[in-house]
This record gives C-alpha cells, structure tokens and sequence, in this order.
C-alpha cells in the first residue's frame, strides 16, 4: 500500500511540473498587456513604459517562470498586476467561497444521488425506478445556470427567503456563509446528482447480477444483507471515480454559477484576471487549481486501493 | 438479475423522507429571521465591473472613480452633476493677466481620514507626483503646460504655467488630478486615504466595497451613514439583485431591454441621463481605402444611427454629426453632414472608383454597443456594397492589435473621457487623422481661456472633423441607471464617471 502511494506520488509531482510549464507558455503568448489595459485609451507611450517597468514587465521570460516557480515552493505566488496585492491571501480568500461551495454541492448531490441510485436499482422497472431516471434524464439535460436563474426568481424575487446572490463572508457566522451558498450549491448539485444518481443505479445493477451475490443470498443473507454487505461496496468504484471528477469540476467549473450568484470565487477570479491581463494571478489560480484535480485523482486513487484490494498490485 | 427487485428499501427511504423533512422545517425557522427594517442610512449600489484598485492617479479603470471620486477623495476643483466645475479643496483662485499663473486660496480646517492635517504641501505633492517623469497617471496630458507648483504658505498654491491652457481648473477637477497626503499615498491602491465625506471601511474583494461617513469632514456633511457597492458582472444578476431588493440602485445597468420592464415598476425609477461617451466608428485614416475622403463619406451616409440606436442600445443614446458632447454648450448639430443615403454612399463609392465595393476588417471590442452595432454597421455597409470581417475582441487584444497596433479597417469604440476632441490633433493616436490645421487650431485652444474664444475655436474643430468624415459618428451613449423610488440624489447624468453619493438620501 506505501510503495503504491509513493508511486503515485512521483507520478503527481512530474504532472505538476508539466502542467506547470504548459500554463506558463500558454497564458504568456496569450496577446495583451496588463499596463496598457489598466491605463486605457488616453496614456501616454511614457506611462505605459513607467508602469510596465514598476510591475516587472520587463523581466526575460524564462526569468519570470523561474521567479514565479519558485515562489510557489515557497507558498509564495507573486504580486498581482492589477490589484497591486499578494496572490496568495488573495487565492486563498477565493478559496473560503470556492471550496466550501464545492462540498456543499456535492455533499448534496451524494445525499440525493445514493438513496435514488439505491432505490432505482433495487426496484429495476418500478415506478420508482422510471421516476428516477425520468428526473435525472431533465436534471442532466437542464442547464445549470438556467436552474440557477430559476431558482432565484422563485426564492430571492418571489419568496425572498434567500438574497439574489453575494456573499456577506464568513466574518458575519457560519450560517450566513451558508445560506448565501445555498442556492448555488443546489443549482450546481442537480446536474451532478442526476449523472451520479444514474451511475449508481447501473453500477448497482452490475454488482447485483454478479455470482457472489447470488453466493451470499445462497449463504443464507436476505436481499438487504446482501446488498449492504455485499453489493454496495463493489458497485462503489464507478461512483467514486465519478465523485472525483465532479469535485475536480464544482471547485473549478463553477464560473458561470459564481457569476450568476455573483460569488467572488476562484471561477470569477480567473475570468476576471484573464480580461485584465493579471496573468500572474491566471497562472496561479489554474496551477493551483491543476493541483487540486491531481491530488483528488490521487486520493481516489488511494480510496479505490483501500476498497479494492486487488487494485493495489496493478 | 432480477436478485434486485425484491430487495426492500422502505427503510432506507423512510429514514431519508424523516431526514428531509427535518432539514425543511430547520431551513424554514431561519429563514424567517432577520427581514426586519429600520430607517435607511444606508445604500447598495450595484457596478458592473470591480475596480482593481481603489487609486485614481494609477489607472484608467472608470470603476475607480465610480467608488471614491467625491465620495473618497478630493481634489482643488471638481464636477458638478451638470459638468460645471467648481470649487473642491481650493475655496478660491485668481488667474494672472496673462493666464500663466493660478494662485489656489485652499480650504482651512481640513483633514485627511487618517487625521492628518491638509495643507499646500499636499497639494504640490500630489501635482508633481502625477506629472513626475516616471508618473503612471493614466491622464499624464491633463498636467502637461504645468511648469512650477509652489507653496506659497500652508493655504496657497501657486501655479506656472509655460503657456496658457485654459482648460487647466477643468482638467483639475477630474479623478486622476486628485489630492493625496504624503503619509498615505502608497496605501491609496487598497485602502484609500482622503479628505472627502466618506472614508474608506472594507473591501472584501471581488464582492463588495463599504464606505462610511466621515464625521470630520469639512463641508456638508454627507447624509448616508454607510454606502457599499456591490460588484455584479451579469445582466441577468443585476436584474435579480434590484428585483429582491439586494441592491438599492444600479447607476449604469448593463441591460437596456429590461429598462421598461423596471418603468412600469412603482418600486423603482429609470434615471435616463447623458454620458461624456462619444460612440463611433473608428476608422483607419491611414489605409486604403479609408485614406480617400470619397470613402469615409460613403461610409457615413451608408450608416443609420437610428437602427443603430434603436437596435444595440433599445432606444437610448442620442445620435452625433462629431466628436462632441451634444448637452455641451458650445455643440454644433452636424447631423446634415451624414444624413442616411444609401444612393449617395453608392455614388461617393463610384466616385472613388470603387463601385463593386470593397472589403474590410471590423473589430469589435467586448461591450454591448458595439458587439450589437457592428452587427447591424455590417448589414448596413453590406447594403452599399461594403464587406466586413468581423472580429469579436477582448479589451486586452484590442488594446493590442487596434489601438497600439493599429491593426484594423473599422471598430466600434465609446470615447467616454470629457472633452476629448484634442485626441483628433494626435497624428499617432490609433485612427490616425493628421490634419496640421486641425492640430494648429487645437494648440490655439490650449492656450485660449475666454470662454467666447473658446466655444469658437471649438464649434470649428467639431466642424472640421464633421467634414472630413473622420470617423463615422454614431450616438451619445446614454446613462442608463435603475433605482429604488426613494432614493434621492443621485447623479443623472454622467459629467466624469462617478457616483457622488454626498447629496443621496432617503425619503420616507
């Protein structure tokens, strides 16, 4: 089990360093100056120069990469152009919104997406069953930000239960955070739980029509120790594979949901320091971000050793 | 594989059903706290963009100035909400015969937000900061003619001049001629320092800015007790946000089609008012075959303002003939100049020697006004025979192949800094028009300050460009903002981009 860890461990670090040259050379050719964004139409030639000289513009290439990797080895991402701040707190402030808003979403897409992939499963063809796929078929097809857009005219306009969107900062209490999260989080789950919920069912399905089960029934367990001993363990892969990505996605993809709710996570962060030509602060966030996807891939990783032992050897 | 089927599940679903209805009745009971009201002192004003710093002598961004012109910081003169310009932090001036000396009598008794007193240092401070050689002023041309800043005592400033400029207590007045102490000019980027009645509380980043009242200000005190401006980036949140009463008013809403729907609102009033924003069609004076006059006046008679106006900005914004405000006094209507007459543009394209047509390049920056335009500019060129490619780009890109690489036929661009005809005297300057009469009539200007010999010299520029078919001249973008019904106060029209919140209040 620890020489698999540490394997995959390598294999996270080389992805890191990749990923890390791919963004920086991606991002930099991208055309566009940050001082002459931030000056606009009526600067003058000198200005521009003087400002691109105070921001370290004019820092070789290679030189920046190296300042900019080097910095993050030292939890250190730089100054931002445009807001003239550290990256780090900066991120780090994002961060408080963007991942508890990821856990959320799926905190609640795995509390509706288990019990319905289950029940779905376990009573194939049942109105229950045709109710289950029939909703996730329109919680799939249905467009997140539509739902979201629905969602705020019902509580925010009509009902006004909840505010339209913003985030009072956790500052004022851990329920005011997570109310203002709450609508984003459900509009983000719905999709995600659909697709997980139908992950469930056939993964469940498989597993139950598998030779043990039928051995554990024969053993003498009922339908439900069969399936709570037996059954759910093994249909788990599937689904964790697919939680992994989700997260991956909640915590990176929530842009336009961020907008809507107008969130300052890290999706609009990302949108608005790509428009400004803060590319230092777009190179961070995605870098960071690249982490995170590779550190959920590896605990996966890890989760499917620790459910399936077989998987250890490979 | 029908093992499934029988497996019972009403356990796990009646769990979950008692589960759910737990959390309902939870969500419910908090829900219902905390809706009541008392009397309003303060006010949420939604923005579209977020500033990305909070220092108006360092960036070009309107948002800066739309959270801390007047409100925050000051500066010897300012904008009134009709444009005129008056008295700030100078009580009163006197301009020698020659108009090359300005001597500031300075207010007493003010104070900076950080209790530091405010004196003509500060003043010369903030002056030779913003013209210095390695200045990062955005508006570094505002201070160009200034010669010598000196303080004469704590209360008077002297200014010299090389040669006259007679816009130069205008130029004072705008957001990037600001005073700041220096004790705190370097915090100005994230915690602002001012003398102005409202100072600088919180800034929880990408999400709000609050100001509270300054008790020690100078002047009238400001009636709020605390404004926070919200950042809203998305129309249809904009929308939500005034609609559930998150936000008090949008001065700019991004979303002209939903204006009427907020018309026949009682809750709310539509403040309709005029911007310093000339919107054009920005053509490139320098090649072919825009460089033929023949070309550029075709252009112009190919164009409809009104479906333009009617089609991109649903009606507001009022159609120009140049380059110049049309609430200014001293306007010249030059509309006949370009009358729509696609015949006319056709025969102007024969003259030219171009009657098949031609075709081009159309970049359009990311707002409304001209990613909508440009559409309906393409139909109607198309019409005279005039092709366009159209491009959708970023800000960053256009600023990089339009503006400094001058890359382009024609784009569709807002010009929204006041009094800025002087940008046609800058043979460089992206659409590249080099007249030397025209340039030579501006330099008079400059250093002109009779408003007689002013208003003159500026009804002739108008007319100049007007004839030489420069750039096609749309509309006047319109400001159009959504408010709660009882606000007062507020800014109706848009003489700098602010929103001076010192007169704002609630009527009961």
């Amino acid at each position: 089990m620890l020489r698999f860890a540490l394997r995959r461990l390598l294999s996270l670090a080389l992805t890191l360093v990749a990923a890390s040259l791919i963004i920086f050379v991606a991002i930099e050719i991208v055309p566009g100056d940050p001082a002459s964004y931030m000056l606009g139409l009526n600067a003058q030639p000198e200005t521009v120069a003087a400002l691109r000289e105070e921001l370290g513009l004019n820092v070789s290439k290679p030189q920046r990469y190296f300042n900019w990797v080097g910095g993050m080895l030292r939890g250190d991402f730089g100054t931002s152009y445009t807001y003239r701040t550290e990256v780090t707190p900066m991120i780090a402030d994002r961060l408080l919104i963007s991942l508890p808003l990821a856990l959320y979403a799926l905190l609640l897409s795995t509390l509706i997406a288990f019990p319905a992939g289950v029940i779905a499963a376990t009573r194939r063809g049942s109105g229950a069953d045709l109710a289950v796929m029939g909703s996730t078929q329109i919680g799939i097809a249905l467009p997140n930000f539509w739902f979201a857009m629905l969602l705020v005219s019902l509580f925010a306009i009509k009902l006004r239960w909840f505010a339209s969107g913003g985030f009072p900062g956790w500052d004022t209490g851990l329920f005011a955070g997570l109310k203002a999260l709450t609508l984003p989080a459900i509009a983000l789950a719905l999709p995600q739980a659909s697709i997980l919920a139908r992950v469930m069912r056939s993964s469940l399905l498989d597993t139950l029509g598998e030779d043990f089960i039928r051995t554990a029934r024969a053993k003498g367990l009922t339908a439900r120790q069969a399936l709570w001993r037996h059954a759910l363990r093994n249909a788990l892969i599937p689904v964790l594979t697919i939680i992994g990505l989700q997260f991956s996605f909640l915590l990176a993809g929530a842009v336009i949901i961020e907008n809507i709710f107008y969130l300052p996570g890290l999706g609009r962060l990302i949108f608005q320091s790509l428009t400004q030509r803060d590319l230092i602060v777009v190179e961070s966030v995605v870098m960071l971000l690249v982490f995170a996807v590779v550190l959920v891939t590896f605990l996966v990783d890890v989760a499917y050793a620790i459910v399936d032992p077989r998987l250890r050897r490979k | 594989m029908s093992t499934g089927k029988k497996l019972p599940t009403s356990a796990v679903s009646g769990s979950w059903r008692r589960g759910l209805a737990a959390v309902a009745v939870t969500v419910a009971a908090v829900l219902s706290v905390g809706t009541a009201f008392a009397a309003k002192t303060d006010i949420t004003i939604g923005m579209q963009l977020e500033p990305p710093n909070l220092d108006p002598t360092g960036g070009a961004a309107a948002a800066i100035d739309e959270v801390v012109y007047a409100n925050i910081f000051e500066g010897l003169t300012r904008f009134g909400s009709d444009g005129s310009v008056k008295p700030a932090l100078a009580s009163s001036w006197e301009i020698s015969e020659d108009g090359l000396t300005y001597t500031f009598k300075l207010r007493t008794g003010v104070s900076f937000h950080d209790g530091s007193r405010f004196d003509a240092n500060d003043v010369k401070f903030s002056l030779d900061r913003a013209r210095a050689d390695d200045s990062t002023n955005a508006q570094k041309q505002l201070f160009t003619g200034i010669d010598t800043v000196e303080v004469i005592d704590p209360e008077t400033v002297k200014i010299t001049l090389a040669q006259p400029n007679g816009a130069l207590l205008f130029n004072l007045a705008w957001g990037d001629a600001i005073v700041l102490s220096p004790d705190s000019f370097d915090r100005a980027r994230t915690e602002p320092v001012g003398t102005g009645p409202f100072r600088f509380s919180k800034w929880a980043q990408g999400d709000r800015i609050e100001i509270v009242r300054n008790d020690e200000y100078w002047g009238e005190p400001a009636k709020l007790e605390k404004a926070t401006f919200k950042f809203i980036s998305e129309p249809t949140a904009a929308f939500a946000s005034l609609m559930a009463g998150d936000v008090d008013a949008f001065p700019v809403f991004p979303a002209p089609e939903n204006l009427p729907q907020f018309e026949a609102d009682p809750r709310f009033t539509v403040v309709v008012g005029s911007t310093e924003g000339e919107t054009i069609l920005s053509t490139n004076n320098q090649q072919a075959p825009f460089d033929n006059v023949l070309v550029r006046q075709a252009v112009a008679h190919a164009i409809d303002r009104k479906a333009i106006i009617d089609g991109a900005m649903f009606g507001y914004g009022t159609p120009i003939g140049t380059h110049f405000a049309p609430h200014h006094p001293s306007y010249v209507d030059l509309l006949g100049n370009s009358t729509y007459d696609p015949e006319k543009a056709k025969a102007l394209l024969k003259e030219a020697g171009l009657e098949n047509g031609f075709s081009t390049t159309l970049k359009l920056p990311p707002p409304s006004y001209a990613r909508r335009g440009g559409e309906i500019i393409a139909a109607q060129l198309r019409a005279v025979g005039i092709e366009t490619e159209i491009s959708n780009l970023e800000w960053a890109q256009w600023l990089e192949q339009v503006f400094r690489g001058k890359d382009f036929g024609l784009t569709i661009v807002s010009h929204t800094e006041p009094m800025d005809i002087g940008i046609y005297a800058k043979p460089d300057y992206y659409f590249q028009y080099d007249n030397a009469d025209f340039q030579k009539l501006i330099t008079d200007l400059e250093s002109i300050s009779d408003p007689d010999q002013r208003s003159e010299l500026l009804k002739q520029a108008q007319t100049i460009i007007s004839e030489d078919y420069v750039n096609g001249y749309l509309f006047q973008l319109a400001k159009t903002g959504v408010a709660s019904a009882n606000i007062v106060g507020l800014w109706e029209n848009a003489p700098t981009q602010a929103n001076d919140l010192t007169a704002v209040y609630w009527k009961d």
